[in-house]
């Protein structure tokens, strides 16, 4: 536990923040970087419905969340139940309802796209 | 007399039989903020998952997120995608990284450093406060302007070159009357529009009298980039389909494009700012208990452990934000 730790153990969970703070940034600014100059060959390169260059913010948002959670929030700590009890809630009903929704809006914009009735006059 | 009730499981003193352990070895308090966090992540997913499916819906004319939030403090009228808000962004980051300091001083029981890392923090989250509120004023206040279509659409303007043109620089206000609205006058519900002194008729004198003028649809070609009509094509969609004047955003429109656009941005911003401010709240109750050195006598500093939680959710919460409205 956090709380009986000895002074090596603290001046380590010191380090640790300023670690994660540091790769914290660095992807925020890639990130920053690539939406500003948005290469084209990312932009047109599709994967499964999406273009590259969101696969790549998806997943550099998804690394960012991991860091916060598991050493900002702590959870690299807690007991694995308690981290299976958070994560895998949340991960399972988020992917559901993201494929759901998701799948369900490419429907109706083909049914405007491909319809019989004019959407924009 | 007792031989009757089952009353024993045999699993007394068992983590199952509700031995002395804690339950998934977390103290009463954590357990119940992720129980909340969990909670309040779905409630986001929900959001979140609500946008995706209207962009979808629309994938083919939903707004350039470069194009409305390309403003920076102090620099007018000069193109800044982006930067404001991974500013934003890193404020948030950063004060993210001292409530942490914070809770890791509080295990050392140091309590100036305690106090030292969450005026920090609250400083940072005060700040993010006034930056979103910088960001939805530009945001309602508009820059170029918009014409509304029969259907619900919107058109921008645009010169031959495809650079952007405002509505004020080449339509001039006509001399109109204007009564006011009355609650005695009319159903009493009704508020008075909002006034804008450009009318639709305006709009086509000034669009007519501008041979260099084209209309920008909300159609987004292969490049990436908004359709631009050419001059017949352009006067033809202004004259026949364009209903009315569009400045800036409001809850049923905006002139960015499509009207739920600016829904989503008021109503997933607003509710992450709201959590942002009520992270701030509960920020000094705690901090004003440290100082008056409630946790030093209770000997533990668990309880700014607990806000620090919530406070890194409502960073998480914003990775996710700046992702999806400002990235993606």
């Amino acid at each position: 536990m956090a709380h009986d730790t000895t002074h090596g153990e603290h001046s380590g969970a010191k380090k640790r923040i300023w670690q994660v703070f540091i790769i914290l940034s660095i992807l925020t600014i890639v990130e920053v970087v690539l939406g500003i100059f948005k290469p084209d060959f990312l932009v047109h390169t599709d994967l499964v419905s999406l273009s590259l260059l969101n696969w790549i913010f998806i997943v550099l948002t998804i690394i960012k969340a991991y860091y916060i959670v598991w050493a900002f929030m702590h959870m690299e700590h807690e007991a694995a139940s308690l981290r299976r009890v958070v994560v895998w809630t949340g991960v399972f009903l988020i992917s559901y309802l993201i494929a759901i929704l998701l799948i369900e809006g490419t429907y109706i914009q083909e049914i405007y796209e491909s319809g019989y009735i004019t959407w924009d006059f | 007399m007792e031989a009757t009730t089952v009353a024993k499981t045999g699993t007394e003193g068992k983590t199952w039989g509700g031995g002395d352990e804690k339950p998934l070895k977390a103290s009463y308090g954590k357990l119940m903020m992720w129980f909340f966090i969990s909670s309040d992540a779905l409630t986001f997913s929900g959001f979140l998952a609500a946008y995706g499916f209207t962009r979808f819906k629309f994938i083919n004319e939903w707004p350039i997120a470069d194009e409305v939030f390309n403003h920076f403090p102090f620099l007018h009228g000069v193109d800044a995608p982006m930067y404001y808000v991974a500013l934003m962004t890193f404020i948030l980051i950063f004060s993210s990284v001292t409530m942490v300091l914070a809770v890791d001083a509080g295990h050392q029981m140091q309590k100036n450093k305690v106090v030292t890392y969450m005026a920090l923090t609250i400083l940072g989250g005060i700040i993010f406060i006034g930056s979103q509120a910088w960001e939805w004023s530009n945001f309602i206040s508009g820059e170029y302007g918009a014409v509304e279509t029969r259907s619900g659409k919107i058109i921008q303007f645009a010169d031959s070159e495809g650079n952007r043109v405002a509505l004020e620089e080449f339509s001039s206000a006509s001399p109109k009357d204007r009564t006011q609205h009355e609650a005695k006058n009319g159903i009493w519900y009704n508020s008075e529009a909002s006034y804008n002194p450009l009318s639709i008729e305006d709009v086509k004198n000034g669009f007519a009298a501008n041979p260099d003028l084209r209309v920008r649809t909300m159609e987004i070609t292969d490049e990436g980039e908004k359709e631009i009509l050419n001059r017949e094509e352009s006067l033809l969609k202004l004259n026949t389909s364009g209903i009315g004047v569009i400045q800036g955003a409001n809850l049923s429109q905006n002139e960015y494009g499509a009207p739920l656009f600016g829904g989503f941005f008021f109503f997933i911003t607003g509710f992450h700012g709201f959590h942002v401010l009520s992270g701030v709240i509960i920020l000094i109750i705690i901090f004003f208990n440290v100082l008056v050195g409630t946790y030093e006598k209770r000997g533990s500093y668990e309880m700014v452990e607990k806000v620090g939680l919530y406070w890194h959710f409502v960073d998480l919460v914003w990775v996710f934000v700046f992702t999806f409205f400002y990235l993606v």
